[in-house]
């Protein structure tokens, strides 16, 4: 027979975590109509309910309601989802499943035992590195060091990196030249625009971005001034934060927030803008993460109505820009038109809503042919640590994703965030392609055929 | 909880990883798309081929456990829960298309084959399989079959029935039976694919199916007409059929719904309306321009305060969003939103929104009804809160008066969406006593133990007709 649902007394403490942090009207506002399960990576690679939004608000709820206990295996499916967010665009409801799966991991870390190495791993990251861009930079010295020192052929060579798991060994081949040195420290900190000046705009520079991809930094503020906006990039800005709310450590990714809204409210800017979807999205969030710190509610909702990805200000509110052929290398032969396609940042797309405005500048770059690649939309298995944490599935995603790459035959693969780019780096590698294609920061690409305007 | 014995030769048929009863499997398989229903089963199966469904029919009718087929889950009637425990069966492994025959214009499928994906490529093929039911972005054909699903293009190419012409379905005994085929004609004794298309799983489980395919239209057009008189809109609806025109889309928005969808898209629609047409005609260009020429006659003669259309593919997507944001708009008004669909005649259509109109107000509850104007199919759909019980309960006392008057108009309880467990206690009402027997000795001699998804389509009780109070 069906069982009748009883609230039982709670035993578990997480249950209970989970009863009073999970947003009621949420969990209530889902209807389960299940048009957000084609959406969800997950459930396309398993077909099972569970792995779908639908199910993992129902478990959730589930749990609220006293129907089941949060066992292992619903930790697990909790932290089995992307957090891609591509069900919230397809729901009708409007439910907000980012902020549950955010409530839900953030009760989990509450209860966790982790095994003292993952616990001194996450402190490690979450408490002492990320948060202080000095230490980022530390570390980005550290393997700059690894990398040029030779050090990196060592380990290479004597198979040292064979001691690692093969994910991790993986990752390392395709890390890009790391920098010690950040966008402030490389070029200082204002940029007048070039010509009559629209607004001003601040830089976000991001922790990983600022180490691995100093240079997407310094073109980024290359295209704005040419767009013609002020920049400035404010010295106090510190890690977004969105790694930590994704982890379930929400306070820590508060404590940021209020760094960097403190440190951009300062600026006094038009724009906040950033060239990471992941980074963006959780800027355009911090009103949500604050909303219950009276002290701090204004300044955030300030903030996050500032927040821009870079391709979105530039089409948005920019002068139009002149993109050609690159003006050093060599003249093409042959078909002139250089191939280029683009995976879309989940974050940039299912939060930021910025699908339209990278495509629209791939158009215009004279020399290039645009081609849209099946399923562009589909996170790429990255998402944010998923691919370290989740290898299995993140690989089947992977694999699946470069079907659709290779389809588009393209020579350029194009993408708005540092995650993505490295997963779509690894997959190039991983497929052999390295020798017809790259996977290229859009900003990178763009700045490459900038030409520069005769004004 | 599954016995163990039971359990073990569950996995001897279908391997361990298809056999699941951990409390996440049983928690997500515990509802679908109907609101507050939620019952857990036994344990999931997913079997692969029909072989497998066969062999696990056997078992669960030798040990009689209750066994529920499922697709994707995004009925609206209760169809897919578990009420009485016993097994899920989810068809998702038996996803493939086995043949498109392009000489018959026939296409064999498994059950789990999403929907969508089918009709996708068979557009890729030149061909049309017409059934669109909203969800068919997620529903499987199975469930589709199982259901009889409707959608915008009914009124002119008709439901999934038209389109299924061979089955094949195992029975509670785990026999296996074929029938119809790639045929056009076939009177060989019962129509018993008719009977199994729209019996929601309560009479076999559908392991696969033929279905027909017809040429895609090849143009297409698309308008909107705005009223202040509701009547207006609906003898625009009559006259249309009258003129011996048959639109591909003839749909229905009623004054609350504009209302709500203009907040929600903010599409700048005229609030004073008390209807819009949204009318698409598809075919060759000739016929189409002509058709869509004499609707606008008629929308104009029938006092349509304003009529646009489209020019061009981009101006149809804008006319569209006003009858696609609808059901978005309601949805996001209040947590819980419960979507009917009672059907009349569709002279009846002005006069069954009034009814619909007067209950609402009579129970003091939020209904906005849309709908399938051409097919006399609306949806009335009310926006609650299941944590209201009070309201939960004017909800109901609302929809059964809306049953009730849809019936005296000529009509039904519902038209796509299926009896299932919602409106059990109401087929009776539409159906009658004798009809009701006749329906029971069928499922009596299909499934004698009660064993194919038990308690949907009849209920323990007929509710009582409520005595209409017209003060």
């Amino acid at each position: 027979m069906g069982k009748a649902v009883n609230v039982k007394e709670r035993a578990n403490p997480l249950a209970e975590t989970l009863r009073l942090r999970l947003d009621e009207d949420q969990l209530t506002n889902c209807m389960r109509c299940g048009f957000c399960l084609p959406a969800c990576p997950t459930f396309a690679e398993t077909g099972i309910e569970a792995e779908s939004p639908r199910g993992r608000i129902a478990l959730m709820k589930a749990v609220a309601d006293g129907i089941m206990e949060p066992d292992g295996a619903f930790e697990e499916q909790m932290n089995h989802c992307l957090g891609c967010r591509a069900c919230e665009p397809a729901c009708p409801a409007g439910v907000k499943y980012g902020q549950l799966i955010e409530q839900a991991r953030d009760a989990i870390e509450d209860h966790k035992q982790h095994k003292p190495l993952v616990k001194a791993a996450r402190h490690a990251a979450f408490k002492t590195v990320f948060p202080h861009q000095k230490r980022m930079k530390l570390v980005g010295r550290g393997l700059e060091l690894y990398q040029k020192s030779g050090l990196r052929k060592v380990a290479r060579s004597t198979g040292i990196m064979k001691l690692f798991p093969k994910h991790i060994s993986d990752m390392e081949k395709i890390l890009p030249e790391a920098s010690g040195k950040g966008v402030l420290e490389k070029i200082g900190a204002y940029h007048p625009a070039k010509g009559e000046k629209i607004a001003t705009a601040a830089l976000f520079r991001g922790c990983i971005m600022d180490v691995l991809f100093t240079d997407t930094n310094i073109h980024t503020v290359d295209l704005l001034t040419a767009a013609g906006f002020d920049v400035v990039i404010p010295a106090a800005q510190n890690c977004c934060g969105a790694l930590h709310a994704h982890s379930g450590e929400a306070e820590g990714a508060r404590e940021l927030a209020r760094g960097n809204i403190r440190a951009f409210k300062e600026a006094n800017v038009d724009y906040i803008v950033s060239n990471a979807g992941g980074c963006g999205a959780i800027l355009t969030e911090y009103d949500h993460l604050l909303h219950e710190d009276p002290q701090w509610r204004e300044d955030a909702a300030w903030f996050a109505g500032r927040v821009v990805d870079v391709s979105e200000l530039l089409v948005r509110a920019g002068r139009s820009l002149n993109f050609g052929v690159p003006s050093a290398g060599p003249a093409p032969e042959g078909d002139p038109k250089v191939r280029i396609t683009y995976q879309d940042s989940c974050h940039l797309r299912n939060v930021m809503k910025s699908a339209d405005a990278p495509r629209v500048l791939m158009r215009q770059v004279e020399g290039a042919e645009f081609i849209e690649m099946k399923n562009a939309d589909r996170c790429c298995g990255s998402a944010g640590i998923y691919n370290v944490t989740q290898p299995e599935m993140a690989g089947s995603i992977l694999d699946h994703k470069m079907e659709h790459v290779e389809a588009t035959q393209a020579q350029y693969l194009l993408t708005s965030n540092p995650g993505c780019l490295l997963q779509m780096k690894h997959g190039i590698e991983k497929e052999g392609l390295s020798g017809s294609m790259k996977a290229v920061h859009i900003v990178d690409f763009l700045h490459e055929r900038l030409h520069e305007r005769t004004e | 909880m599954l016995q163990e014995d039971v359990k073990r030769e569950l996995v001897a048929i279908l391997g361990s990883s298809y056999v699941k009863d951990d409390p996440q499997s049983l928690v997500t398989h515990s509802y679908d798309g109907t609101p507050m229903l939620q019952s857990l089963p036994d344990a999931v199966v997913y079997p692969e081929n029909t072989g497998q469904v066969s062999e696990v029919m056997k078992v669960l009718s030798r040990h009689k456990i209750p066994v529920v087929g499922r697709g994707s889950g995004t009925n609206l009637c209760g169809g897919t829960v578990p009420v009485q425990g016993g097994v899920v069966m989810v068809m998702h492994r038996m996803n493939r298309i086995l043949e498109i025959d392009m000489e018959n214009l026939t296409a064999i499928v498994q059950p789990g084959l999403n929907t969508k994906q089918f009709i996708t490529h068979v557009e890729e093929l030149g061909l049309f399989y017409p059934p669109d039911p909203s969800s068919m972005s997620i529903s499987t054909l199975g469930g589709n079959i199982a259901e009889c699903s409707g959608g915008l293009r009914g009124l002119k190419y008709g439901t999934t029935k038209d389109y299924v012409i061979g089955l094949e379905a195992v029975l509670a005994s785990g026999d296996i039976i074929r029938t119809g085929g790639k045929l056009m004609k076939d009177v060989a004794g019962y129509d018993l694919t008719k009977l199994l298309v729209g019996s929601e799983g309560t009479l076999a489980i559908i392991t696969e199916a033929t279905l027909k395919l017809i040429p895609p239209p090849k143009y297409k057009k698309t308008m909107l007409a705005m009223y202040k008189d509701l009547y207006g809109a609906a003898r625009t609806v009559s006259k249309i059929i009258e003129n011996r025109i048959i639109p591909a889309t003839l749909e229905i928005l009623d004054r609350s719904t504009i209302r709500v969808v203009d907040d929600y898209a903010k599409l700048g629609l005229p609030l004073d309306m008390e209807a819009i047409l949204l009318i698409e005609q598809d075919g060759d260009m000739e016929t189409v321009e002509r058709d869509i020429a004499l609707i606008t006659d008629i929308c104009r003669s029938e006092q349509a305060d304003q009529v646009s259309i489209a020019a061009s593919a981009e101006e149809a997507e804008k006319l569209l969003t006003a009858r696609r944001s609808a059901f978005t708009a309601l949805a996001r008004l209040k947590p819980t939103t419960i979507l009917e669909d009672a059907t009349v005649p569709r002279s009846k259509i002005a006069d069954m929104v009034l009814e619909i109109n007067r209950i609402a107000k009579k129970y003091d509850v939020q209904i906005c009804t849309f709908g399938h104007a051409g097919d006399g199919n609306l949806h009335p759909t009310a926006t609650t809160d299941a944590r209201n019980q009070e309201e939960i309960h004017r909800v109901d006392e609302a929809f059964e008066e809306i049953f009730e008057a849809a019936i005296r108009l000529g009509g039904t309880i519902t038209g796509e969406h299926g009896v299932g467990l919602v409106k059990s206690p109401f087929l009776e009402w539409k159906v009658g006593a004798a009809g009701m027997e006749v329906m029971k000795a069928i499922k009596q001699s299909f499934d004698p133990h009660n064993l194919l998804n038990p308690g949907k389509m009849f209920a323990k009780e007929t509710r009582k007709r409520v005595v209409i109070d017209r003060g």
